[in-house]
C-alpha cells in the first residue's frame, strides 16, 4: 500500500515535477502573503514593542502611535513622583521634513528618546551607536531607507525642520508603516527638528518601567487615578492598539489580510487540481483495486499516504524558496516574516490542504464501479 | 449427471440483469442457470452484446444480478451487503483482465505483492510469494521489469500471477487472450488450463477466439442474454462413462490423443 502510494507519487518524475509544482506555488504564495501581513501587523508597533516600557503615557484620545500629541511635561514630573514608578523617560514622535545633500524634501517621523534610557531607544544598530546620537546634531537611520533618504553613508549632512542634521549611524529591519520613515534623534534635538505647537516643554509619550516589585497593572492602575487628561496604557495594550487601528480600521490590513486569505484561497485550490488530477490519472488502477477486493479504506490509506508526501515535500521545497525570499524582503520596504511558528504552522496547513484535496478525490475513487475493469 | 458429487463452487439460479437508464430498459442477462465446477475450464462465448462480461461481472462479485440467486464457495453472495463482496472477492476469486491491468508503476513481483498487500501479507512475505508465482508462471527472470518493458504474453502472465496470489479457488478471465498473438494466447490458455486440470481451480473464461475453444472443458454459448447451448469439450466428453458405454472405441481413441 505503501508502496503503491509512493510509486504512484514518483513513477513519472514529470508529473510528480508538475504536483510539487503545484503545492510549492501554493505554500509560498501563502507563505508571502501571510508573511506581509505579519510584517506589516509587526511594523505598525515595532516602536512600542521594542520600547522596553511597561507603561505608555499617551496623550487622551490617542489612539495609535503614529499620531503622537504632545501634551505638557508637567505630567512628567507627576509620573515621576508617583509610587512604584522605577524610572520614566520623555519620548517624541513627530513628523519633520527631511532635506536631502541634493535639495529634495521628503517626510519622516522623528523619534526622539534619551541615549543610554534604556527606554525607546533603536536596535539593530549595525553601523554608529546610539551612544553617538549625544554628539552635536546626529540622527540614526534605517539601512534601508538610505537611498530614498539620499544617504550614502555616515557623516553625511542632511536639514530636518531647518536644522542642521548629520548621520552618525545606521539600524537594520526598522520600517515604517506610513511613507514617512524614522529617524531617530535625542529627545532635545526631536523638538527643535519637529517644534511642537505646544513648545518646548512637552512630551508626546512618557515611557515609564516600574519599580522592582510593582506589577505594571498595579502601577497603572495608579497612573490612571493620579493623571488627568492622558491615557495610560501596558506597552501590550499600546502596541495592540496602533496595530488594530492601521490593519483593521484603516484599508491598509484589511487589504493585505484579503490578499492573504485569496492566497489561502488560490492556494486550496491549485492543491486541490493538483492531487485530484494526479488521484484521476491512476481512476482505472483504483478501479482494478476495488475489483481485486480492495476495500475503501485501503483505498483512503493509498491516497491519504500519498497526499502527506505531496504535503511534507511540497513542504520542504516551499520552506527553501520561501527562505530566499523573505531573506530578500529584508533589503526592501515591505518585509515578509516568517517566525518558526508560522513555519510549523505552514506544515500543518500543507498537510490539511493536501489531504482535504485527497477526500475530494476519495469520494471519486471509493464511488468507482469496478465493473469498469472489464469495460475495455 | 453426477453433478451432486462434483465440487460446485459457483451454482447461479435464475441470473438476470437489467440496466435502466431513464425510460429505457436493457435486459443483459435473463434467467441464467450456472454450476461452475472446480477443476474445469469453462468457456463462455458468444457474440458481442449477448451478456458474456455482465455474466463473468455478476459471478466475480463485482455485479449485482437484478434476479436470481448466486452461491459463491458455499455463501449465497445475493443476500449479502455490498460491503460484504470485496471479502468474497479478496479471499475466493482472482480475477484476469483484456487489458491486464496491471499497475505500470509496480515491477511484476511488486504487482503480485499488492495482491497480497490487500490481504494483510507482511511486504518480505508479500514479495518472496510474489517472486514463487511469477515463476510458476515461467517469468522468475521478469521479477524486477516493469509491465511497460513486457510484452503482452508475459503481461497477461503477471497478471495471472497476480490473481493467484490470494490462492483462489475461483479464477474468472475477461478475453485473455484477446489482447495477444497465438503464440502467446496459446501459452497462456494452456497455463489456464493447467490451473484448472492440475491445481484444481474452477476457470471461468470470457472468450470470442475460436482457437481456445480445445483447451475448454466446456463451452457455454450465450445469445442475447440467455444460455443456448452448453458442450462439453471432446477431451472431457470421452472421459465420461456414459460416453464410454455408447462408443466402445473411446479407449483408444484416448489413448490416440494420450488423455
Amino acid at each position: 500500500m505503501g508502496l503503491l502510494a509512493r510509486r504512484n507519487l514518483f513513477h513519472d518524475r514529470v508529473r510528480f515535477a508538475v504536483t510539487l509544482t503545484g503545492i510549492v506555488f501554493a505554500l509560498v504564495l501563502i507563505i508571502i502573503q501571510f508573511g506581509l501581513f505579519l510584517g506589516f501587523t509587526t511594523t505598525t508597533s515595532n516602536n512600542i514593542d521594542h520600547s522596553n516600557a511597561d507603561l505608555w503615557v499617551v496623550f487622551h484620545g490617542v489612539g495609535y502611535f503614529d499620531t503622537g500629541r504632545n501634551f505638557s511635561e508637567r505630567k512628567f514630573y507627576q509620573v515621576l513622583s508617583t509610587p512604584g514608578v522605577g524610572q520614566a523617560e520623555k519620548y517624541m514622535q513627530a513628523f519633520g521634513r527631511w532635506k536631502r545633500p541634493d535639495g529634495r524634501v521628503d517626510n519622516i517621523q522623528v523619534i526622539g528618546f534619551h541615549p543610554g534610557s534604556g527606554l525607546g531607544e533603536p536596535w539593530n544598530v549595525v553601523q554608529g551607536s546610539v551612544a553617538d546620537l549625544k554628539q552635536e546634531d546626529s540622527v540614526l537611520i534605517d539601512e534601508v531607507y538610505r537611498e530614498s533618504l539620499g544617504v550614502k553613508k555616515i557623516g553625511d549632512k542632511v536639514e530636518i525642520g531647518d536644522h542642521r542634521a548629520r548621520v552618525v549611524g545606521f539600524t537594520r529591519g526598522i520600517r515604517s508603516f506610513t511613507t514617512s520613515p524614522f529617524v531617530y534623534a535625542t529627545f532635545k534635538n526631536s523638538l527643535d527638528y519637529t517644534n511642537p505647537a505646544s513648545g518646548e516643554n512637552s512630551t508626546a509619550y512618557i515611557l515609564v518601567k516600574a519599580a522592582a516589585g510593582v506589577s505594571p497593572r498595579e502601577l497603572q492602575e495608579r497612573l490612571r487615578a493620579r493623571l488627568a487628561d492622558v491615557d495610560v496604557y501596558t506597552t501590550a495594550e499600546f502596541s495592540r492598539k496602533t496595530r488594530f487601528y492601521w490593519m483593521f480600521t484603516t484599508g491598509a490590513g484589511l487589504a493585505v489580510l484579503t490578499a492573504a486569505l485569496m492566497g489561502l484561497i488560490v492556494g486550496v485550490a491549485v492543491v486541490a487540481q493538483t492531487i485530484y488530477a494526479a488521484t484521476m490519472d491512476h481512476i482505472r488502477e483504483y478501479g482494478t483495486l476495488k475489483a481485486m477486493g480492495a476495500t475503501n479504506r485501503y483505498l483512503y490509506r493509498v491516497l491519504i499516504e500519498q497526499a502527506v508526501w505531496s504535503a511534507v515535500l511540497g513542504y520542504g521545497a516551499a520552506m527553501i524558496v520561501a527562505h530566499f525570499i523573505v531573506q530578500a524582503s529584508e533589503k526592501g520596504g515591505a518585509v515578509i516574516l516568517m517566525p518558526w511558528s508560522m513555519s510549523i504552522g505552514m506544515l500543518v496547513l500543507a498537510v490539511v490542504m493536501c489531504v482535504a484535496a485527497a477526500l475530494v478525490s476519495i469520494n471519486k475513487v471509493t464511488r468507482i464501479d469496478p465493473a469498469m475493469v472489464f469495460r475495455g | 449427471m453426477d453433478g451432486g458429487k462434483r465440487d460446485y463452487v459457483i451454482r447461479g439460479k435464475g441470473l438476470s440483469k437489467v440496466y435502466r437508464e431513464g425510460a429505457t430498459e436493457l435486459r443483459a442477462l435473463q434467467e441464467v442457470d450456472l454450476e461452475v465446477r472446480a477443476g474445469e475450464l469453462t468457456l463462455l462465448m458468444g457474440p458481442s452484446g449477448s451478456g458474456k462480461t455482465t455474466l463473468l461481472s455478476i459471478l466475480g462479485c463485482i455485479l449485482r444480478a437484478s434476479e436470481g440467486t448466486l452461491e459463491v464457495l458455499g455463501r449465497d453472495v445475493s443476500a449479502l451487503p455490498e460491503s460484504e463482496l470485496p471479502r468474497i472477492r479478496r479471499e475466493g476469486i482472482g480475477f484476469v483482465f483484456q487489458g491486464f491491468n496491471l499497475f505500470p508503476t509496480l515491477t511484476a513481483a511488486e504487482n503480485v505483492a499488492l495482491a497480497l498487500d490487500l490481504r494483510g501479507i507482511r511486504a518480505g512475505e508479500a514479495k518472496k510469494r510474489g517472486e514463487e508465482l511469477l515463476a510458476e508462471v515461467g517469468l522468475a527472470q521478469k521479477a524486477r521489469s516493469f509491465p511497460a518493458d513486457l510484452s503482452g504474453g508475459q503481461k497477461q502472465r503477471v497478471a495471472i500471477a497476480r490473481a493467484l496470489a490470494g490462492d483462489p479457488p475461483i479464477l474468472l478471465a475477461d478475453e485473455p487472450t484477446a489482447a495477444l498473438d497465438w503464440t502467446s494466447g496459446r501459452t497462456v490458455i494452456e497455463l489456464l488450463q493447467r490451473l484448472a486440470r492440475v491445481h484444481g481451480r474452477a476457470v471461468v473464461m470470457v472468450t470470442h477466439d475460436p482457437r481456445v475453444l480445445s483447451f475448454g472443458d466446456r463451452i457455454i454459448h450465450l445469445e442475447d442474454g440467455r444460455i443456448v447451448r452448453e458442450e462439453k469439450s471432446v477431451t472431457r466428453a470421452i472421459e465420461e462413462p456414459s460416453f464410454l458405454e455408447v462408443h466402445p472405441v473411446a479407449p483408444a481413441i484416448a489413448q490416440e490423443i494420450s488423455i
